[in-house]
This record gives structure tokens, sequence and C-alpha cells, in this order.
């Protein structure tokens, strides 16, 4: 893994009250290494005035409170984290996240395995084979994006987003798959479901992945998912 | 102290919980929520001397109906210009008022506004998420968005008369100003032509607009190249733009991150004034320097400070306020009898 350099970090001010830390440009395993012990230098130095940090792809924005410290100060500290960050390779918690991919559940399964010259059977295997690295979250609370769809199972997304998909949804587009946390709309290829809830509703510990974390992904049947899904109230 | 409860009889739309939000998990995909105007927000607490975090209801262009079931009272509305209808008693907005068993309240929008928050005199009672009531609307975790049929307690319900009567209003914040901007992360990516463009354009607010963003219309701001820009952070603001050139301001509920470009960012001030006008009501952006901005937001911070202090001040018990109109009123007659002896 290539260790980080101050001089490679270029910094953006965002209104009065962020600062993007720019890494790269091209998303990469090293780059998303990067940010992650960048993130965690700045976490541990805990800069004065930070209120949050956001990492993602290729970047990380550093959100600051303006009464307390500026875009110039924070740079300076950012720059001083960014020398003693520690790259470290699988550095992230595994999580195994159980899926059951019976066709009512994964109602896009068969589309891949076409669109892929799979059978549905290889498919599943292309899945179970990734090592997926959560890259950063988005769309809506605890949207993980994992990287790591094998080049093989990879799908552009589709054209026309699909409503009403539940919670629990494992789906795929392009190099990436996400479980779903919440009853939403997607474009992406969904290819079975999940009892895992990314959103614990634990309050020590409300989101199960932090970026960084490594998932792989495990076989189940339809007896293991059903007395393990989370039947919703309404 | 005692409790008092409400049902609510009509809410429109996108009427919510709130209250000063949660930060901290933007890295898990949750903005902060809380009030679209913060600044309001403040002024309804501070008017009625509730607690800096207190949660309110944010009142959206669609209106509220409650009707007082039990307990009596004091409220607090701020923020826009919207109308209140207490029993048989109409009021402007920028009040605190008295409500008790029996009466309904009507809150509508007035002549201006967006965003109205009525606080109340004791502790609502309303569902946490992560430590907050805050509302995330797409989601609906949190207080959560108001139901017609529900009912909505307050514990430790309080009557403040010291504190009823209007709330002056901000006059330090000009609604008229244009809204000043840092240009990026990614202006780079636009031509010289449409910065300069964005810069001296009017645009105008859509109707596409809810706790999550407000899209404008206006010149085309066509991206020089077609870009691709991998997924990013993006914050309460950002004044992203699609590939069909038109911007979209991300208010307090925004998605996290995106590969929208975004061509600049309004201060954390502007943001929240921004979110006043309505559709069709037109604005403009100002660049300024990074430094600048940091200046800026801290005179508004001062400036927001004394301007709470000075509307948290009780106006003193129904007594005192009787006794200073009489005094005055007895000024005033007593310099009648003295031009008439003259």
């Amino acid at each position: 893994m290539q260790p980080l350099t101050p001089e490679a970090l270029t910094f953006i001010p965002v209104a009065d009250h962020a600062l993007m830390v720019q890494l790269g440009t091209e998303v990469s395993e090293t780059l998303s290494a990067q940010v992650v012990a960048l993130d965690k230098a700045i976490a541990a130095a805990s800069p004065e005035g930070v209120q949050e940090t956001v990492p993602a792809f290729v970047n990380l924005l550093v959100e600051f409170d303006p009464l307390v410290t500026d875009h110039a100060a924070l740079e300076t500290a950012i720059r001083a984290c960014a020398s003693r960050a520690e790259i470290a390779e699988n550095a992230g918690t595994l999580h195994e996240v159980p899926v059951c991919y019976d066709t009512d559940l994964g109602p896009d399964l068969a589309a891949v395995a076409k669109a892929t010259g799979m059978s549905e059977e290889a498919a599943i295997n292309a899945h179970l084979s990734g090592d997926y690295r959560v890259g950063m979250f988005g769309f809506a609370p605890g949207y993980a994006y994992l990287s790591g769809v094998p080049e093989a199972l990879q799908v552009p997304r589709k054209t026309a987003p699909v409503r009403g998909i539940p919670r629990g949804a494992v789906m795929i587009a392009g190099p990436q798959c996400l479980v779903t946390t919440l009853k939403m709309p997607t474009g992406w290829s969904i290819l079975g479901r999940s009892p895992t809830e990314v959103l614990t509703q634990d309050s020590s510990r409300p989101f199960l992945f932090d970026v960084g974390d490594r998932v792989r992904f495990r076989r189940i049947d339809r007896a293991e998912f059903d007395s393990s899904y989370r039947q919703d109230a309404t | 102290m005692s409790d008092a409860e409400f049902k609510v009889q009509f809410a429109g739309p996108l009427v919510t919980f709130q209250d000063a939000g949660r930060r901290g998990h933007m890295r898990f995909g949750v903005p902060a929520s809380g009030p679209m105007d913060r600044l309001a927000y403040k002024a309804a607490l501070a008017a009625l001397g509730a607690s800096e975090n207190a949660t309110v209801i944010e009142v959206s262009m669609g209106g509220l109906m409650l009707d007082c079931v039990s307990g009596t009272l004091s409220l607090a509305l701020a923020g826009g210009e919207f109308q209140i209808e207490v029993g048989n008693t109409r009021l402007n907005g920028w009040t605190v008022f008295e409500i008790e068993a029996g009466q309904k309240l009507s809150i509508r929008p007035g002549k201006a506004g967006s965003w109205a928050y009525l606080a109340f005199a004791g502790d609502v009672q309303a569902e946490h998420w992560l430590g907050q009531t805050a509302t995330h609307s797409t989601s609906g975790f949190g207080g959560g968005q108001l139901q017609a049929g529900q009912r909505l307690r307050v514990e430790n319900a309080q009557l403040r008369e010291d504190r009823h009567g209007e709330i002056e209003r901000p006059e330090f914040r000009d609604s008229a100003a244009p809204m000043r901007v840092v240009m990026g992360p990614q202006d780079r990516c636009f031509t010289d032509e449409i910065l300069t463009s964005y810069r001296q354009s009017d645009f105008r607010l859509t109707d596409a607009y809810d706790r999550m963003g407000v899209r404008l219309s206006g010149p085309e701001l066509t991206l020089g190249e077609a870009l691709s820009i991998p997924s990013e952070p993006i914050t309460r603001g950002s004044v992203q733009v699609s590939g069909d050139g038109v911007a979209t301001v991300l208010l307090a509920d925004h998605q996290t991150t995106g590969g929208y470009p975004k061509i600049a960012t309004v201060l954390g001030c502007d943001t929240d004034r921004l979110t006043q006008l309505r559709a069709g009501d037109s604005l403009r952006f100002q660049p300024v320097a990074a430094e600048d901005a940091i200046g800026i937001s801290r005179d508004y911070a001062a400036q927001l400070e004394a301007y709470l202090a000075e509307i948290s001040e009780p106006k003193g018990t129904l007594a005192q306020r009787l006794m200073r109109e009489n005094l005055i009123s007895g000024y005033e007659l007593s310099g009648e009898a003295i031009d008439k002896a003259r």
C-alpha cells in the first residue's frame, strides 16, 4: 500500500463550515485505504473545531465550527494528520452478511445471470466469492456502498428505478453492492435479501458497518431467512 | 406543573417534529436534519424561554390545525409571515400566546415565508432517533410527520404570561440580499461564460422544493465537458448541477454523498434565509472568498446571539405590564389636563 504524503492532498473550501480534502481522482483500493487512514488520524488528533468527517472514495469532507477554526488552520492540522496516517491493508472489521437468493427475494437474479452469460447458480457463487469493502455511505441512512463485485458479475444500473424495494435487499450496480435499510425505489439489480440490519437499533452502535470495514456474504436457505428477518410493524 | 394534550385536526405535507438536529452521522448517510430555518427555530425557543434543543413543530405552507384537549400553556410561533387563529382571536406570527383546553389553534401561511416554528412551554413528547427528535423526512425517522388524528402530549406544560406578546423580528437579516456562496468544489468544470452567468443571473425557486432541497430555474449551467466525478460528500447549502444544467440547493435533509458536480456552496446563514423563499421568488448568488465567508459567519453569529439575548428577556408579568400601560396613559391624561388648564 502506498503511503500518504501531505503533499498529495488538495484542500478545497466548502462554504463557511467545511473543507474538502482531496486525495486523488480515480477510485481505487489504495485511495480508499488512504482515505480511511487519514480519517482515523483526524479522529485521533481531533483538531479543534472539527465537528464530523465524511469519508468517501477519493476524498473526505471535514465539517467544522467557523466560530472556532477556519479553512487555513484546519488545512495545517490535517496535513500534520496525514504525515501520521498509517495505511493498513485489510484493516477494517470483517462482517458476515447472510443472504437468501430465492427467486421472490431476488427478482433480478435471472436477468443478471442472463446478462452476464452465467447460470443462476454461477451468478450466486460469483456474488458470494466477492471481497467487499465499505467505500462510503450515501443516498439514505445506513446505505453502505460496498465495492468488490467480481467483474464477471457486473451489470449497469437499470434505466428506470423500481419502487417499493423492501429493507434488506441485496443489490448490485457496476462494481458496487448494497444492502438496503429502508423501503426505497432503486435502479440496482436485486439478487437476494438479507435479514441483517445495517441500522442495528442498538443505540451504542447504531450502524453495523463503518467506512473501511469488509463484508463477506454467506448463503442461507429460506427457513433460516424466515426465522431471522424482522417483519415490519406496518 | 401539569400536562397538556393536543389532537391534530389537520397537518399539511411536511409538517414535522424538529429539534436542533443530529450532528455527527453524515458518515453513515444521515444528514443533521433539524429546522430548515435555524434562526426562526432559535427565536421561537428564546422568546418562550425554552431550552436550546427543545422539540418544536415545523409548520410548512400546508398549515396545521390542533385541538387543545387538556391543559393551559404558552406557545410561540416564529418564522416567515404566518397567520395564527387561537380560539376566536387572530394573531400574526412572531408571537408568544396562550391556549387552553377546548380551544382550536390554526396556523396558515401568510404573505411570505415557507416555514414557521411552533414551540411549546413544556416538553413535547416525540420519538427519538439517534438521540434527537428531528425528523429525517425521507425515512420518517425521528419525531416524524404529523398526521390528522394523532395525539400530542406536552409534559410540564407551563403558562409563561411574562413572555406573551410580539417577538421582535430579526431585522439584521436582509431577506432581499443575494445568497453568499464560496465557489466550488467543482466550479472549474464550468466555462468562464457559465460562471459569469451563474454570478450575474437571477434564479427562481421552483415548486420542486422539499426538506431535501430546492430546484432552481435560471440559465442553463452546462458543463464544459461531460463530467463524471466519483461520488463524494455533500453538505447543506451545496448547489449541485445535474446533467441537464439545472441547479439544486441542498437543504436540511440532503443526501450525504452524490456524484453531481457542485458549482458553489451557500454559507450557513444564507442557507437558512433561502429556505424562507417560495416557489417563484427570485434570488442571486454572490461569490465570496473563503476567508471572508468565515468573517461573515462570525459577524452573523454575534448578531444572532445579541438578537436572541434581547428577545429572551421576559416582558414582565401581566400586572407589571398593566402598571406600565396605566402609567403611560396616566401621563397622557395629565398632559391633556395641562393643555386644558392653559
